[in-house]
C-alpha cells in the first residue's frame, strides 16, 4: 500500500476551469455584479460576496424525461396504511406521489449561487463602470521615498561596507596571486627553529630562511585587503505610496436635495471609495452632512436620515477643517474630499465659502472633487439657457489650472462612470502635457 | 520481558483471542496510524473475507481538493471546460454556507486503486473509510462482470492525461472557443454515447483463416451431391433494398450517437472526431457505476460494517472508536420513509446493505419462507461465498430481481404507486403482501434497469447520398417525452456536429404512432464549417 498526501499539492487547480466559466457566464456574472453592488454599502462595495445567476443560464442541456405527463411507477418506502387498489389524490404540483417525491430532476429553475473572490468582484465593478487601468495611472503626488538594497558599489560611506563581499573579493585575490598563508610562514619558521640546533644542515636552514624571506616580501607586497577589494552596500531610493488615505464625503442633505440625487452621489462615493481602496492599504471614511449646519454622521444616517434646514455650505468646510486638524494630519495621510451638492447656497455664504476652500481646504487635500447632481427629467426646451447654479460659479472662479480640484454635472446614473473617469483623467493629462 | 511479545503474536493469530494493544487510540492519526488501520483491515478482508482487491493508494488531501475531485466526477486529472468550474463553484458554496458537507472519501476504479482520504476525518472514520473504499470499493471494481467487461483500471489514467494534453493541444491551434464549442456539444450527448452491449470484436486474419477452414470442414462434411440438382431459389431471392443496405453499412440503427457522429459525420476534422471519443470512452467508463449504485454501496458498505466488527472484536479497535463508528454508519444507512420530509428516494446505501445482510441471514439461518423463494442459496452456510458471487455476476437491476426477499419488502413497507398523467388518481398497484412481493420485486428492478431509466434514442436513418438529413427516434416509454427545452438544445448541438438538418421523432412503443417531433438546423460558422 502507498499511502501519498496530497495536502502539500499546490493548490487552484481547478483555476482554468473557474475561469472559464467566468468567461462563460460573463454578461450574467457583470449584470448580477452590477444588481448586487447597488444594495451594499460603501465600504462593503468591494468585498467578496455571493451573487446569483439565473440557472438557465449556465444550465447544461441533456436528453432527459420531461418531468410531467405519461405512466409514472414510484416505489416507496415506509407504507403504514394503504392497501392494493387504494387511490391516491393527486399531490398539488403534480410529479411526486405522496407529495414526498421532490422534483426527479433536481435542476428546477433555482438560481444558480456562488460566490465571488473580492479580486473577481472589483475587476467585474471597474470593468463594468469602463475604468480601464485605472490603478496604472499615477493621480496625484502621494510617494514617499524608501531605500531599498540594490546590489553593491565601489564607493560609499563606511558603514555601508559590506563585509562579506569584501572578504571574498580579498581571498580570491590573494589565492589568486598566491599570497602565502600565515600557516605556511609558520611552518617556515618552525623548521628552521627545528634545524638551528643541527649544525650539519646548515644548508638545508639557509634554503629554508631563503623561501622565508621570499614569503615575507611577497605578503609585503601583496596586502591582505586591497582598496580594490572593499564593496558597499548600494542602495537606492524607491517612490513609496503613502500608506493611508482619508476620503470625506461631503453632501448637502437640505430639503431640495432629493433621493434621486443622493443614489447619485453614492454611486460616486463608491467608485472613489473603491478606487481609492486600490491604491492605499488604509482607507477611512468620514461622512460629513451639512444643512445650514454640517456634522460628522455614519455611513446610514448620511444617505437614509431626512433633514430640514437652508444650505450654508461653509459650515461643512469647517467641520472639514476641523476634523482634518483633530485626526488627520496632511502629512500622514492622503486627503480626498468628494462633494455632493445640488449647487444651491446661501448668497452671503460663497465668499466665505470660496475663501475657506482656497486658502484651507485645497491646500490640504490631494484631490477635491466636486460634484453638481441634477434631476433625472430636468429636460430643457432648445433654446432655454440653464443659469450655472451659486456654487458652480463661485467654484467655477476658484478651479484654476493647478489646484488639485475638478467639477463635474451629473444628472443620470449612467453619467456617473464618464465623469468619474474624466475627473481623474483630466489631471493626468495636464501633468503629461 | 521478552516472551511479552510472542504472546502478544500468538494471541494475535489465535481465533477468539483478544489483542492487547488496539490500533490506535483518540482520534488522532498519523501516516504510521494508516498504515496499521490498512494492515490490520488487510488482513480480515483478504484472509477472513476472501476479497481480491487491485492495490491500494491511499491519499490524503483536504478540502479545497476534494472540492476539486468532486468537479472533475472524481477523477484526478481531466481535460478542462467551463462547466467543471460551474460545478466547483456551486459546490464550494453549498459548502461554505454549510448546506453541504463532504464526503469522507472518494474511491477510483484504478489499478492501482487511489482512495482519496479527508485531514479532517478522525483515526476512526479513517479506519471507516479505507475498509469502505480501499477494500469494499475495490473488490467490487475489480470482480463485477460490468466493471471488467466495461472498463480498463490499468490503463484509465493514462487515457486521461492523454486526453488532457490532446484537449489541451487542440486548445492551443484551433483555438478555445471551437473546443469548448465542441465539448459543449459532446457532453450535452455524452449520456448517449455509449455501447449498452458488446460489440463483435473486429476479427484479424488469423481469426479469418480459422473460420474460413472450419467452414470448409463442414461444407466438406454436409456434403451431399443431390443438392446440386433441386432447384434454386438464387434467380428469387431479390436484394436487399438500397435503403436497407445503406443502413447495414451505417450500422443503423445505432444507440450510440456521439459513435455514430464520430464514425459518420460527414465535415467533422479529424481532431473533432478525435475529442467525440474522448468523451465517448469517458462516458463510457462511467457506464457501469450508474448501472451498479446500489450493489457498490450495498458491497462496500456490508465490507466495512464486517471489518470494523471484526476488528472490534479482536480488541483492535477500542470501544469508543467502535461507538463513534456505529453512530456513522448508522447515519449512512438511514432510510426516512415516504412522508417522512427527509425523504428523497431510496437510499442506496440503506437498501443495498440491507439486502447484503439479508443474503447472510438466508445463507446462515433461512426462515420457511427463504427455503421457497432462495432454494439455492438458502442454509448454504458460507455466506462470504454466495456474497462474493453476486458481486461479481449481478447488476442492480438483476440483483434485485433475484435477491429482495419478502421479508425485507415487509421490513421496508414498500409498496407500489402508478401515476397515470391521464387519471385523475394515484393508485397504489401493490404493497407488501403475498400477491405483491414478485411486482414489488419487478417495479423495483426497472427503477435501476437504465434501459427504463434512460430516454432510448436511436439514430434510424440518414441519406448520405441525397440531402444528409439524419433521423432520430425517441421510444417513448409510457409516453413520458423528453423534457421539451433540453431537448431542443441538446438537438441543436447534434446538427452542429452533423453539419446537416436533424429530425428526432418521439414515437409511442404500444402504437407506433408519432408524440412529438423536432427539429434543428445546423447555425452556420460553427463546428462542421470550422473544421471544413
Amino acid at each position: 500500500m502507498n499511502i501519498v498526501d496530497r495536502r502539500l499539492n499546490p493548490s487552484g487547480k481547478n483555476l482554468a476551469n473557474r475561469q472559464r466559466f467566468m468567461r462563460r457566464a460573463k454578461a450574467l456574472i457583470r449584470k448580477a455584479v452590477h444588481e448586487s453592488s447597488a444594495s451594499r454599502s460603501i465600504k462593503d462595495a468591494d468585498q467578496a460576496g455571493e451573487v446569483s445567476l439565473p440557472a438557465h443560464g449556465v444550465h447544461e442541456p441533456s436528453f432527459r424525461r420531461s418531468s410531467s405527463g405519461g405512466i409514472r411507477d414510484h416505489l416507496l418506502p415506509g407504507n403504514k396504511r394503504y392497501i392494493e387498489g387504494d387511490t391516491i389524490p393527486r399531490p398539488p404540483g403534480g410529479g411526486g406521489a405522496g407529495g414526498a417525491e421532490g422534483a426527479p430532476d433536481g435542476e428546477g429553475e433555482d438560481d444558480f449561487r456562488f460566490a465571488l473572490s473580492r479580486d473577481e468582484f472589483v475587476d467585474l465593478f471597474l470593468e463594468d463602470l469602463e475604468l480601464p487601468d485605472l490603478a496604472k495611472r499615477k493621480v496625484v503626488d502621494a510617494e514617499q521615498l524608501s531605500w531599498h538594497r540594490a546590489g553593491y558599489s565601489v564607493s560609499g560611506s563606511p558603514t555601508n561596507l559590506a563585509l562579506n563581499r569584501t572578504v571574498r573579493n580579498s581571498l580570491s585575490r590573494r589565492i589568486a596571486l598566491r599570497r602565502p598563508k600565515a600557516e605556511e610562514i609558520q611552518r617556515l619558521r618552525d623548521e628552521i627553529a627545528a634545524l638551528s640546533a643541527d649544525e650539519d644542515a646548515a644548508v638545508q636552514r639557509m634554503e629554508l630562511e631563503e623561501q622565508l624571506r621570499r614569503a615575507l616580501r611577497r605578503t609585503s607586497l601583496i596586502p591582505y585587503i586591497d582598496p580594490l577589494d572593499v564593496r558597499y552596500k548600494r542602495f537606492e531610493s524607491h517612490p513609496k505610496p503613502v500608506a493611508q488615505a482619508v476620503m470625506f464625503c461631503l453632501m448637502d442633505v437640505s430639503g431640495s436635495m432629493t433621493e434621486h440625487m443622493k443614489d447619485l452621489a453614492k454611486r460616486f462615493y463608491v467608485l472613489l471609495y473603491i478606487f481609492l481602496k486600490r491604491r492605499y492599504k488604509n482607507v477611512d471614511v468620514v461622512f460629513i452632512r451639512h444643512t445650514h449646519q454640517a456634522q460628522e454622521v455614519d455611513e446610514d444616517t448620511f444617505f437614509h436620515s431626512p433633514e430640514t434646514g437652508g444650505t450654508v455650505v461653509s459650515t461643512a468646510l469647517d467641520e472639514m477643517q476641523r476634523i482634518v486638524e483633530e485626526r488627520y494630519s496632511p502629512d500622514a495621510w492622503n486627503i480626498y474630499a468628494a462633494q455632493a451638492s445640488d449647487g444651491d447656497n446661501t448668497a452671503s455664504d460663497n465668499d466665505r465659502t470660496a475663501n475657506l476652500l482656497t486658502n484651507v481646504i485645497l491646500p490640504a487635500c490631494q484631490y477635491y472633487a466636486y460634484l453638481e447632481v441634477g434631476r433625472d427629467s430636468e429636460h430643457f426646451p432648445p433654446g432655454f439657457i440653464r443659469r450655472d447654479s451659486d456654487l458652480w460659479q463661485t467654484y467655477t472662479a476658484i478651479c484654476r489650472s493647478g489646484v488639485p480640484m475638478a467639477m463635474r454635472k451629473v444628472g443620470h446614473r449612467r453619467d456617473i462612470y464618464p465623469v468619474f473617469r474624466e475627473l481623474f483623467a483630466r489631471k493626468n493629462q495636464a501633468e503629461t502635457v | 520481558m521478552s516472551t511479552t511479545g510472542i504472546e502478544t503474536q500468538t494471541e494475535l493469530g489465535g481465533e477468539a483471542g483478544r489483542a492487547e494493544h488496539p490500533i490506535f487510540e483518540g482520534a488522532d492519526w498519523e501516516f504510521s496510524t494508516i498504515q496499521r488501520a490498512h494492515e490490520a483491515i488487510q488482513r480480515v478482508a483478504l484472509d477472513e473475507l476472501g476479497l481480491d482487491v487491485y492495490p491500494n493508494q491511499i491519499e490524503v488531501i483536504g478540502a479545497e481538493q476534494m472540492l476539486d475531485a468532486y468537479s472533475s466526477i472524481g477523477m484526478p486529472l481531466f481535460y478542462k471546460h467551463w462547466s467543471f468550474g460551474k460545478h466547483f463553484a456551486r459546490h464550494e458554496a453549498m459548502y461554505r454556507t454549510g448546506m453541504q458537507g463532504l464526503a469522507y472519501e472518494i474511491v477510483i476504479n484504478s489499478n492501482p486503486c487511489i482512495s482519496y482520504i479527508m485531514e479532517e476525518n478522525t483515526a476512526t472514520m479513517q479506519a471507516l473509510v479505507i475498509a469502505h473504499a480501499a477494500f469494499g470499493h475495490n473488490h467490487f471494481f475489480k470482480n463485477n462482470y460490468l466493471f471488467k467487461q466495461w472498463t480498463d483500471a490499468d490503463g484509465i489514467l493514462d487515457y486521461l492525461e492523454f486526453a488532457r494534453g490532446f484537449v489541451m493541444d487542440c486548445e492551443e491551434r484551433y483555438g478555445e472557443a471551437a473546443v469548448e464549442r465542441l465539448l459543449d456539444a459532446a457532453h450535452a450527448l455524452m449520456s448517449h454515447g455509449v455501447h449498452r452491449y458488446p460489440r463483435p470484436r473486429t476479427i484479424n486474419l488469423r481469426m479469418e483463416q480459422d473460420r474460413q477452414r472450419e467452414r470448409r470442414l463442414h461444407d466438406e462434411q454436409v456434403f451431399n451431391d443431390l443438392w446440386r440438382t433441386v432447384p434454386g431459389k438464387g434467380a428469387q431471392r431479390s436484394d436487399p433494398s438500397a435503403e436497407e443496405r445503406r443502413r447495414a453499412l451505417l450500422q443503423l440503427p445505432q444507440e450510440n450517437i456521439l459513435y455514430f457522429l464520430e464514425k459518420t459525420a460527414p465535415r467533422l476534422a479529424p481532431w473533432q472526431r478525435e475529442i467525440l471519443r474522448i468523451v465517448r470512452h469517458i462516458a463510457q467508463y462511467f457506464y457501469p457505476q450508474s448501472q451498479t449504485k446500489l450493489m457498490n454501496e450495498g458491497c462496500a458498505t456490508y465490507v466495512h460494517y464486517e471489518i470494523m466488527q471484526r476488528l472490534h472484536q479482536k480488541g483492535l479497535l477500542t470501544d469508543g472508536a467502535y461507538v463513534e463508528f456505529l453512530r456513522s454508519h448508522t447515519n449512512v444507512v438511514f432510510q426516512p420513509e415516504f412522508d417522512d420530509p427527509r425523504y428523497s428516494g431510496i437510499n442506496p446505501y440503506a437498501l443495498g446493505f440491507a439486502m447484503m445482510q439479508d443474503i447472510q441471514r438466508i445463507c446462515t439461518e433461512p426462515t420457511a419462507e427463504d427455503e421457497i423463494w432462495f432454494p439455492a442459496i438458502a442454509g448454504k452456510g458460507d455466506a462470504m461465498a454466495v456474497l462474493r458471487d453476486v458481486w461479481a455476476n449481478y447488476r442492480d437491476e438483476s440483483f434485485i430481481l433475484q435477491f429482495l426477499s419478502p421479508r425485507l419488502i415487509r421490513q421496508f413497507g414498500l409498496f407500489h404507486v402508478m401515476d397515470d398523467a391521464s387519471e385523475p388518481t394515484l393508485s397504489v398497484e401493490a404493497i407488501h403482501d403475498e400477491r405483491g412481493y414478485r411486482k414489488i420485486q419487478r417495479a423495483l428492478a426497472r427503477q435501476y434497469d437504465v434501459a427504463w431509466t434512460a430516454p432510448d434514442i436511436q439514430v434510424v436513418d440518414v441519406n448520405l447520398a441525397g440531402d444528409r438529413k439524419l433521423i432520430l427516434h425517441h421510444r417513448a416509454l409510457n409516453q413520458i417525452t423528453l423534457d421539451e427545452r433540453d431537448a431542443r438544445h441538446v438537438l441543436q448541438h447534434l446538427a452542429d456536429l452533423w453539419g446537416y438538418d436533424v429530425l428526432m421523432k418521439e414515437i409511442d412503443p404500444t402504437t407506433e404512432s408519432v408524440l412529438k417531433e423536432h427539429a434543428a438546423t445546423p447555425r452556420s460558422g460553427l463546428l462542421g464549417a470550422d473544421g471544413a
